[in-house]
């Protein structure tokens, strides 16, 4: 979601505090709201709460999918809280757009684009410390001294002769005290807590089976809904006979709704009983009938023609025609599904003119206005309790809220009789869509006498994700910018550069997919660097810092990862280095493989050393894990994912013929992080672009050519 | 009838043999610990223990427990299972976290079958449990350091 960060952050932020009688305090900056509005959330809206019994709870407005913000975001406010880490606790805030707004989307409410902690840094900050200062104001009070003598630490309020009041006694005081109006913030040498190795906050209950996700959401009288979708996209329901299916024991209704139909029952198991008992018809004239080999036929077709240029740099057309030392390469990648661990759900209970909503939801702005038009209630009625989700990688921010969407129609169509429990099995979350696009690339270089790449043109032919969707305001022109970002952006110095792109159509509905764009730019700019540099005789470490004179912190990432897995060094005969460096989501990463190839064609990749700079690392360790967890995903999917169709649905079903990485296939990862003063940036996507053109470059010196075309697999065509 | 022990307590069971252990366990227990990801022994999600070994219990009919004794990741309390939680929290092995209670029953298993794993070992005994967030690397070190915790403890 790259381009929604094209909105500088607004800085129209102004602190505001409630006292929670009999609580303690709560306080937060809150943007874009007006007086009116702070009047009406008077007793709601902040970003940190202190309670008498010593806890500060944050209020986390992005979702937790696993990229560790509660963590992240937490250990900002205790930063500046001088919090002892013991007492923090952190909960999910409601889908308030006014309170709770991304400060790169605008008025609304969203998780993407790796900007969860690059928007809070200063919100919490200024929140965090603002507490701080009204906590050693209570306390000066207290004891009649003065603030500037007193001093924090961990979670008390400490004065010249070692007198203490816990945060906790003095919560009640504080939330009386003035707001700072410039909050002091500490200066990066004060950091106790920002830099260190902390535990992850939600390590206790997610190793214990504790943790709540939507599927273990329980609501009284509650019933269990699957849906029949439609086998083709775009096809609809011609009749249904449901007649078998509603003497399933356990099964209380089946409606038709507009996606389908819903068999409701007391038990998830009855409820699929049920759906397997149904006989539908389906009207499929205006459904998508194509199959994936005739979307490449079309893709074809578009590549051979000129496109619309997203970038031109001098005039590669002429570059390249005035040389007789180039190359050039041709790359398919398919469509990608996400398959979250936790497969799509949402609970709807719709009861006395009030929705409630109980999912995990990376864009609450748009579930709560989808929602609200669905079942009728003006959005004031509506909540969403946000849950856990058991990953999302883009899945859970899909435009048109469709799984949420779903569940509200059901509850509606039962007309809140009683609430539902939506819950896909693997097979509707394989085939429902919502696809990384497929992507077609070719690549012309020129490369002048000392193996310097002088012209370079890209070509990209794939499918919008913006495009008639209400994000299609985002999109300028005649290209969505999500499916050239990180090949229109390419960083390296080459005097004559042209990227153009076509934008095919299809039924097949498509979606942002961890990294977005430069899940598929990044792969193939970086491997046809790697051949420009072969055809030149050049070292590719070397090509590329001599390309990237002017990009700094993608030569600090490349230098670094180089360094610390040995580039160069002497390998036995069937082992390669290869590297990738990538920028985004304003986050610079390089990564380094080690592979081992076996005489049969299968291979290792044994480790891959990765150096990022995002900027400030507030949470190292959190941002470890994005690291490995990107590399593993991204990897994963060059190594054997893709969606295929055939006559419009969905070949793959489950996850054995939609094949993520296992365990097996994980390479060990290390990870180093660059010192950086910089404001921080994100880390959910930016591992995962450099993955696999690393490996690819590294099995590179045991193939016949590069690796053009994805999923690559697990065993390979040697030379 | 199906007669069995679950998690240390006495059941019985009435309802549709072919109902999946899982389901069971979720809907009519309430236990929520175990999860669901793909309903065919595909993902690992579900890994409870059924006398012991590890099975996906979403494609484990209800039919098929008669006396045996199960625990789900709710009633695990042996010193392995006790190793392997406390590796994973030391090494915050967990990031979305929703497979991890089947991972956990897998690592556990494994480790009270084989107290000190090979990385080939681990592989081979948790390709059955997959992770999207691809916390593979240090699953790999934490069921390593759960059985050198053990091995001291012994």
């Amino acid at each position: 979601m790259k381009s929604l960060n094209s909105t500088s952050m607004d800085r129209r932020q102004f602190l505001k505090v409630t006292s929670l009688a009999g609580v303690g305090f709560a306080i937060g900056p809150v943007g874009f709201a007006n007086a009116a509005d702070q009047n009406k959330h008077q007793s709601l809206g902040n970003f940190v709460r202190i309670s008498k019994d010593n806890l500060v709870t944050v209020i986390i407005k992005h979702l937790d999918k696993g990229q560790g913000v509660t963590t992240g975001l937490t250990a900002i406010v205790a930063e500046e809280l001088d919090a002892d880490w013991q007492q923090m606790r952190w909960e999910f805030a409601p889908a308030d757009a006014e309170r709770y707004n991304n400060l790169f989307f605008g008025k609304f409410q969203g998780t993407g684009g790796s900007t969860s902690v690059a928007n809070s840094w200063m919100q919490l900050r200024q929140a965090g410390a603002a507490a701080r200062a009204m906590l050693v104001d209570a306390a000066a009070k207290v004891w009649g001294e003065d603030a500037a003598s007193l001093r924090t630490q961990a979670g008390k309020v400490i004065n010249a002769s070692g007198k203490q009041l816990s945060y906790g006694e003095l919560a009640e005081l504080a939330g009386t005290q003035p707001i700072p109006a410039e909050p002091v913030l500490k200066t990066p040498d004060q950091f106790r807590i920002i830099g260190q190795h902390i535990p992850r906050i939600d390590s206790p209950e997610k190793t214990t089976g504790k943790a709540i996700y939507t599927i273990d959401v329980r609501r009284p009288g509650m019933l269990h809904a699957v849906v029949l979708h439609a086998p083709k996209f775009g096809a609809v329901l011609k009749t249904v006979d449901d007649s078998a299916a509603k003497k399933v024991p356990g099964v209380k209704a089946v409606v038709r709704i507009e996606r389908g139909i819903a068999v409701l029952a007391t038990s998830h198991w009855s409820a699929l009983q049920g759906r397997n008992a149904l006989i539908a018809q389906w009207d499929e004239s205006q459904a998508e009938t194509r199959s994936s080999s005739t979307l490449w036929d079309e893709y074809r077709a578009l590549l051979a023609k000129p496109g619309h240029v997203v970038r031109e740099d001098g005039d590669a057309d002429k570059a390249l025609a005035n040389s007789n030392n180039k190359l050039s390469l041709t790359f398919e990648l398919p469509f990608l599904a996400h398959a979250t661990m936790e497969p799509l759900n949402c609970v709807v209970e719709l009861v006395d003119n009030q929705c409630q909503i109980w999912t995990g939801s990376q864009m609450p702005t748009v579930d709560k206005m989808v929602a609200a038009q669905i079942v009728g209630l003006p959005p004031e009625q509506l909540q969403i309790h946000t849950q856990l989700a058991g990953g999302s990688f883009g899945r859970r921010a899909s435009p048109n809220a469709d799984y949420v969407a779903e569940a509200c129609m059901i509850a509606k169509a039962i007309n809140g009789s009683a609430p539902v429990s939506l819950q896909w099995s693997r097979e509707d979350d394989m085939k429902a869509g919502y696809y990384r696009p497929m992507a077609l690339h070719q690549f012309h270089a020129a490369l002048d006498a000392e193996g310097k790449p002088v012209a370079w043109h890209q070509r990209v032919v794939s499918q919008s994700i913006m495009r008639g969707t209400p994000f299609e305001g985002m999109v300028r022109g005649p290209i969505d910018p999500t499916m050239v970002e990180g090949g229109s952006t390419l960083p390296y110095a080459i005097a004559n550069l042209k990227v153009d792109a076509h934008e095919h159509k299809s039924g097949i509905p498509t979606l942002w997919w961890r990294s977005v764009g430069h899940s598929h730019n990044a792969y193939v700019t970086e491997v046809f660097m790697d051949e420009v540099a072969r055809l030149g005789g050049q070292d590719p470490l070397t090509l590329r810092l001599a390309l990237l004179a002017n990009h700094p912190r993608h030569a600090g990432v490349l230098k670094l990862a180089a360094e610390k897995a040995g580039w160069g060094k002497a390998l036995p005969d069937n082992q390669a280095m290869g590297l990738a460096v990538h920028e985004s989501f304003n986050s610079f990463v390089a990564q380094v493989a080690l592979v081992t190839m076996h005489q049969d064609g299968t291979y290792k990749v044994n480790k891959i050393v990765c150096a990022v700079d995002c900027g400030i690392a507030i949470t190292p360790d959190v941002i470890k894990a994005q690291m490995e967890g990107g590399i593993g995903y991204g990897l994963g999917a060059a190594m054997g994912e893709a969606i295929t169709v055939k006559e419009g649905a969905v070949e793959q079903n489950n996850f054995y013929d939609y094949l993520p990485m296992r365990i097996q296939h994980m390479p060990d990862v290390e990870v180093h992080i660059l010192a950086s003063d910089q404001a921080p940036t994100g880390v959910g996507e930016p591992g995962l672009p450099p993955a696999a053109p690393a490996v690819a470059n590294a099995l590179r010196k045991f193939l016949k050519g590069p690796l053009t075309k994805l999923p690559f697999g697990t065993k390979l065509d040697l030379a | 009838m199906i007669s069995f022990t679950l998690n240390g307590t006495q059941r019985q069971y009435q309802g549709d043999p072919n109902q999946p252990l899982l389901w069971y366990v979720r809907d009519e227990l309430n236990l929520t610990g175990s999860k669901f990801g793909c309903g065919v022994a595909q993902c690992g999600a579900c890994t409870m223990h059924v006398n012991g070994q590890p099975v996906r219990a979403c494609s484990t009919p209800m039919a098929a427990v008669q006396n045996a004794s199960i625990t789900t990741i709710e009633g695990l309390d042996s010193v392995a299972g006790k190793a392997i939680q406390h590796a994973w929290q030391r090494l915050d092995v967990v990031q979305c976290g929703y497979c991890q209670s089947g991972q956990i029953m897998s690592a556990t298993a494994l480790l009270q079958n084989n107290p000190s794993p090979s990385d080939q070992d681990i592989d081979q005994a948790m390709q059955g449990n997959l992770c999207r967030c691809a916390t593979y690397h240090r699953i790999r070190q934490a069921i390593h350091q759960a059985a050198d915790d053990l091995a001291r403890e012994v």
